[in-house]
């Protein structure tokens, strides 16, 4: 199965593991991601401005372009990238008048027909949790892990679509299904501090010391997100918690397709665990022996 | 003296600005106090949000350009999936800032961002920063 995909600006640069590990785990179970031929940022933020359609262009043009290539669908991984091009195409699906003055600006003819996708819901919908579950290779069952989710592809839950926004269990299922142990915590939801780490990075960082601490205190060896502003915040900012908190202990923040690429049997040096700040590799030894 | 306040008594040309940016219903909102219990930035904040709401329903403009609060908002909408008015709080909070932005009042001059925030944080933060924080 060939799925267009949209990988934004991120996977590019700070988080190539996510996108190393995603196209390698879609490949082994059997998705082509094809990466659109020219795509533009997506604008990383939903404009909550409803008075400023020009900051839909970003994100329409790539929708565009993914009708362009026959694709029906367009596969997002980042959680920035998923809600933002997400909430654009249902804006421009339901509303008329802006459909209509964009349309007319851009030169197109687009009223949100192809499907955004992010890669989770094709491993669930379009490939299914059990298939996956047969193609397991290696036992990781030894490993306690943490499912977050963050912000982005919850809320708001009528426009995203995705899961239950206070108790959500995609991730769940998806870490039961790789034979991992999920850890339950009571922040799998909460806001990692996002932006805030730009210009508040003080802020941003309490936010994920209550995230990391919770997920730690329920025992968990790694942490999961999608997001690579999620996995920025929570990584990075443990550098400077260890030593301002005492007694803090660091846990190891992994993407779910590195998790679900260890899980298929592909080689760990191909997963990217060599850019995190805390390294995951040690509890990934001990654990998965 | 008994005050009576409603739309007609409270009305100008800013609120009326930051109903049309934000989309929502203000006067809607009974002050129940929902998005600062969930808030998870509320600690780093001057205002509550129930009580920018608030501010914003009594037409005080000028509390509100002084105010952090719109500038400590993450954007992380659960105080919009929490408010049993359905009010997007969000919306509210960027259009307080997009108000002070149209101005070109900036939150933060792109030369000040730290070198560390430069070469460490992923590209979508920054975008997501300059979207916010500046004009």
């Amino acid at each position: 199965m060939k799925l267009p995909y949209y990988p934004g600006c991120t996977l590019y640069t700070k988080a190539k593991n996510l996108d190393v590990s995603a196209r390698a785990t879609a490949q082994k179970l059997g998705v082509e991601l094809v990466e659109l031929p020219v795509w533009n940022c997506c604008g990383a933020v939903f404009s909550l401005a409803s008075d400023n359609i020009m900051n839909l262009s970003a994100p329409i043009r790539n929708l565009v372009r993914a009708k362009e290539e026959n694709g029906d669908s367009l596969v997002t991984i980042c959680a920035g990238c998923y809600h933002t091009l997400k909430r654009a195409n249902r804006l421009i699906a339901t509303d008329g008048e802006k459909r209509k003055k964009l349309n007319d600006f851009m030169e197109t003819d687009y009223s949100g027909e192809v499907r955004v996708l992010h890669l989770l819901e094709v491993f669930k919908d379009l490939v299914g949790f059990e298939k996956i579950r047969k193609k397991v290779k290696r036992d990781l069952s030894y490993l306690k892990v943490a499912p977050y989710y963050g912000c982005l592809l919850l809320r708001p839950k009528k426009e995203m679509e995705f899961d239950d926004p206070e108790n959500p269990r995609m991730l769940e299922d998806f870490l039961d299904a790789i034979g991992a142990s999920v850890v339950d915590y009571p922040f799998k939801t909460e806001c990692c501090g996002a932006y805030l780490a730009v210009v508040h990075d003080d802020v941003a960082r309490d936010c994920s010391y209550r995230i990391v601490r919770s997920a730690h205190s329920n025992s968990a060896d790694l942490i999961v997100t999608s997001c690579p502003l999620c996995h920025y915040n929570l990584d990075y900012n443990q550098l400077k918690l260890s030593k301002e908190h005492h007694g803090f202990k660091n846990t190891p923040i992994v993407y779910f397709t590195q998790l679900l690429g260890l899980a298929l049997g592909l080689d760990e040096s191909d997963l990217g665990f060599d850019i995190h700040y805390i390294d995951p590799r040690p509890v990934l030894h001990e654990k998965l022996k | 003296m008994r005050v009576r306040i409603s739309s007609k008594t409270v009305h100008n040309d800013w609120v009326e600005k930051i109903a049309e940016i934000s989309g929502q219903n203000l006067l809607s909102c009974y002050q129940c106090g929902k998005c600062s219990a969930g808030c998870p930035v509320v600690g780093a904040m001057d205002i509550l949000p129930n009580q920018a709401i608030r501010l914003v329903q009594l037409g005080l403009e000028e509390d509100l350009a002084k105010a952090k609060t719109p500038w400590i908002c993450a954007s992380c909408f659960t105080c919009h999936a929490r408010c049993p008015k359905g009010i997007d709080i969000a919306k509210v909070m960027e259009a307080l800032r997009q108000v002070l932005l149209r101005l070109r009042v900036d939150w933060v001059n792109p030369e000040d961002l730290s070198p560390e925030v430069i070469s460490k944080a992923p590209q979508m933060g920054i975008v997501a920063g300059f979207r916010k924080y500046t004009s």
